[in-house]
């Protein structure tokens, strides 16, 4: 007899009582807190489910990213205390959205019940990938996405570069080609500059090494951008770093860099490989990881951008 | 069967026509400056004649090109497919982009002596966005995918809302945000439930493999929910006038006639190619009624407002509650069928090409005039007679009046409602009919008055002559052939002959 079915139970408890806390918060930052907490409890959901590559994920954007972009939103909001408040939803249209919000739930419960037992899967196809489209990697999830996939993973590093294009363009005219509010305006604390000078090249070692295994282990192009994103993030807190300025060629190139790269490889592929998007079986694996260099890149450049916001905002105090 | 899911000759159209405004996206953004503009305008050309090759493939082979990624098949692979309906809307959205996109170089260029503007970047960047994802919801066989083209449509539109930097167009566009990331989790978690049922995400298997099961149920509601809120059909319809009314001339046009085209499109194939089996005529007859419903309240706000782009923004709405009659109307495989969606496919063109050209003089108006205030149009037609023409040509096309593509696209759905028994759905048609003549009238009647009125500045020839062409392709719609019919029937599945 087990201990893990308890914990299991125990763990979809907490996530449901912390979603539950994370709504009915009355204060922004305590709800921002238990969002970070939230995401950070799937995360081991996902590994209690076997899938150690979306837990790596949801642990990196689900509590990292979105946790340190809400909390960012949050403070700078703060700075705006007495524009727009008192403008609470009433109390018929918090029952509706209760009431379709609960609706919607239950009849996901009840149908996920329903679901055929054993579930229908590509996973024994997708395993086989590795010996086929993805020939040469060991993690079939990369060479899912890197092959089979390969159309929706470049679209959604398309995706990706729109979002910083979309939150630039809420900035100011005058503003333009400026840089994003540094994220940190008083005089950085000893401490936090030591963390972040002792972290930064751990967590970049760190980053290209999940990267790379992706290849065969858990892990991959999402993760390990995700992972430099955050060291870059955590040098512009310490106030090591500056956001850069939104018109630097750099900054452009290094967002393009993979959405580009794989197009063009992409569109090679039909000359090449007699198929757009396929590549040469012998070169499957070097081409892959070719691509996913570039993608690691341009998450890095992406996920901070996201969180530094538009050029030429206030700093927040 | 397996022919569904090999490549066809031709089928390499179908990617090049994707990845040409995805590697102008690319390009725009990082040479940046008028290079993105000079991009943009570059790439329209050939995004139309691609668009007219796919069509030309597709009417000559008279079924549907393919196009598997990588040849990799589906279930796990994914497998592009342009069929009949593909092909129309392929060359509908390359016309009105490259429309747009000379009618919007007037207000974005990047100005003298500066590098880059943000809102020009923004533009061109966005334009090219929405035209990439708009092709790949027309062309795509895949749930997943098509919900990545989705997410690709959301973040292109969203920002050509507030582009102005306005402080109401910043609350308009994020409205709309929150409606559309509604709509886009629906989506997903209804893509999420059908994959778990049948354990694959293209169209023409989860078609052979769907049965009417709780969980299939449950799963077309919350996509159709999803797809609903983003098409703006009423009662979710709140985002869209503010949004279309306060985004710049060109942008709104390209919001109007194809941005919820996008996800009406979507809806179409989830019920008449993921869903045919299903025998869904009660969910049907409830959308009908929405559509109904649209009609007539959109078209009742549209006679109430006050600025002109409103009022435009609320015919949208109403013109929209038409082609939601295509549900209880095109259902099944009886002759009326054909017709309905031979209307439905009218309806979209006519109101995209009309109401394009509406907003393009729309924005002509308030440059000439320095407002939009209907109320103070008076003598205007006397100053700017060929923007009138074109407000008066689109607004006979709304009103279905002939002859035009209006009038086609209602006269079919007239028909389609009486020899299907249905005539409680003339009532909506005919009404909507009155009332577009209705608002139609209150903009041309003060305009056509004795006042004397100033001008602040007189219009550009060309965007005018832009404004006036898509203008006229909606009254030539009323002349359409026969073809086109036959072209919309090409790959489209009828539910009797389904197992």
């Amino acid at each position: 007899m087990s201990l893990l079915p308890y914990l299991d139970i125990c763990l979809a408890l907490l996530v449901v009582a912390v979603a539950f806390w994370t709504i009915a918060a009355r204060d922004l930052f305590a709800s921002v807190v238990g969002y970070v907490a939230y995401g950070l409890l799937l995360a081991f959901v996902w590994i209690r489910l076997y899938a150690p590559d979306v837990a790596l994920t949801e642990a990196a954007v689900g509590g990292g990213v979105t946790g340190v972009l809400l909390i960012t939103a949050g403070k700078r909001l703060g700075g705006l205390r007495n524009v727009g408040q008192g403008e609470r939803p009433g109390f018929g249209l918090s029952l509706v959205a209760g009431v379709l919000a609960a609706a919607v739930a239950g009849a996901l419960c009840a149908v996920i019940l329903m679901l055929p037992d054993p579930p229908p899967s590509l996973a024994p196809e997708a395993v086989a990938a590795i010996h086929g489209a993805g020939a040469g990697l060991g993690n079939p999830i990369t060479a899912v996405l890197m092959s089979y996939r390969s159309f929706d993973t470049m679209l959604e590093k398309m995706v990706l570069i729109l979002a910083v294009v979309g939150v630039w363009s809420v900035g100011a005219d005058n503003a333009w080609g400026g840089a994003p509010a540094p994220f940190r305006v008083s005089k950085p604390d000893a401490p936090m500059v030591f963390l972040a000078q002792m972290l930064a090249p751990v967590g970049v070692l760190i980053g290209i090494h999940i990267f790379w295994v992706g290849a065969d282990e858990p892990g991959g192009a999402f993760q390990g951008g995700a992972l430099l994103a955050a060291m870059w993030m955590v040098t512009m807190m310490a106030g090591v770093a500056q956001p850069p300025r939104v018109d630097a060629r750099w900054l452009r190139v290094a967002l393009v860099a993979g959405p580009a790269v794989f197009l063009v490889i992409g569109l090679a592929g039909g000359v090449v490989a007699g198929s757009f998007f396929a590549y040469p079986p012998a070169l499957a694996k070097p081409i892959i990881l070719f691509i996913e260099a570039f993608m690691v890149l341009s998450i890095a450049a992406a996920l901070p951008m996201l969180v530094a916001g538009s050029p030429g905002e206030r700093p927040d105090r | 069967m397996t022919e569904l899911w090999t490549t066809t000759p031709g089928g390499y159209l179908i990617v090049l026509a994707i990845l040409l405004p995805l590697a102008g996206i690319i390009l725009s953004f990082t040479l940046g400056g008028r290079s993105a503009e000079r991009v943009a305008l570059g790439s329209t050309p050939f995004g139309l004649a691609l668009a007219c090759a796919i069509a030309l493939h597709v009417g000559r082979a008279g079924k549907p090109i393919v196009y598997v990624i990588g040849a990799l098949e589906p279930p796990l692979g994914i497998a592009l497919r342009a069929d009949g309906i593909s092909a129309i809307m392929l060359i509908t959205t390359a016309v009105i982009v490259t429309a747009a996109a000379l009618y919007a170089r007037a207000k974005f260029a990047t100005p003298d002596g500066i590098r880059e503007s943000r809102s020009s970047l923004i533009f061109w960047i966005m334009l090219q966005s929405i035209w990439a994802a708009l092709i790949i919801i027309f062309v795509s066989g895949d749930l997943f995918n098509l919900y990545v083209a989705l997410e690709l449509l959301t973040f292109a539109a969203v920002p050509l809302v507030c582009i102005d930097g306005r402080p109401e167009t910043l609350v308009a566009a994020l409205r709309y945000l929150l409606f559309a990331l509604f709509g886009s989790i629906c989506y997903l978690l209804g893509v999420a439930l059908l994959y778990g049922a049948h354990g694959t995400l293209d169209i023409p298997l989860l078609a052979q493999r769907v049965q009417s099961t709780p969980v299939v149920w449950t799963a077309a509601a919350l996509m159709t929910g999803g797809l609903l809120a983003k098409t703006a059909l009423f009662p979710l319809h709140l985002w869209l006038p503010p949004a279309h009314a306060n985004a710049p001339a060109a942008a709104s046009a390209v919001l109007s006639s194809l941005v919820v085209k996008g996800s009406f499109f979507l809806t179409l194939r989830l019920w008449f190619y993921v869903l045919p089996g299903l025998s869904a005529d009660q969910a049907a007859m409830v959308i009908g009624c929405l559509g109904s419903a649209a009609i007539i309240a959109g078209s009742v706000m549209a006679l109430r407002q006050a600025r002109l782009k409103l009022l435009i923004a609320y015919s949208t709405v109403a013109q929209i509650g038409y082609l939601f009659l295509v549900f209880p109307l095109a259902t099944g495989a009886q002759s009326w069928s054909a017709m309905s969606w031979s209307a439905c496919f009218m309806q979209i063109l006519a109101h995209a090409f009309a109401k394009a050209a509406m907003f393009f003089s729309a924005g002509l108006l308030a440059e000439a005039l320095g407002h939009d205030q209907i109320a103070r149009l008076g003598g205007a037609a006397r100053v700017l007679p060929l923007t009138f023409l074109t407000i008066a040509l689109s607004g006979l096309s709304l009103m279905g009046l002939p002859p035009s593509g209006g009038f086609s696209a209602k006269w079919l759905m007239l028909q389609a409602s009486i020899i299907s028994g249905q005539w409680f759905w003339t009532l909506p048609i005919l009404a909507g009919g009155l009332l577009a003549a209705g608002y139609v009238y209150r903009i041309l009647a003060p305009a056509l008055s004795d006042d004397r009125i100033s001008l602040k500045s007189s219009p550009k020839r060309s965007q005018e002559v832009l404004a006036l062409g898509l203008a006229m392709i909606a009254i030539a719609l009323g002349f359409m052939p026969q073809t086109f019919s036959d072209i919309l029937e090409i790959g489209r599945p009828i539910a009797a002959a389904l197992p």
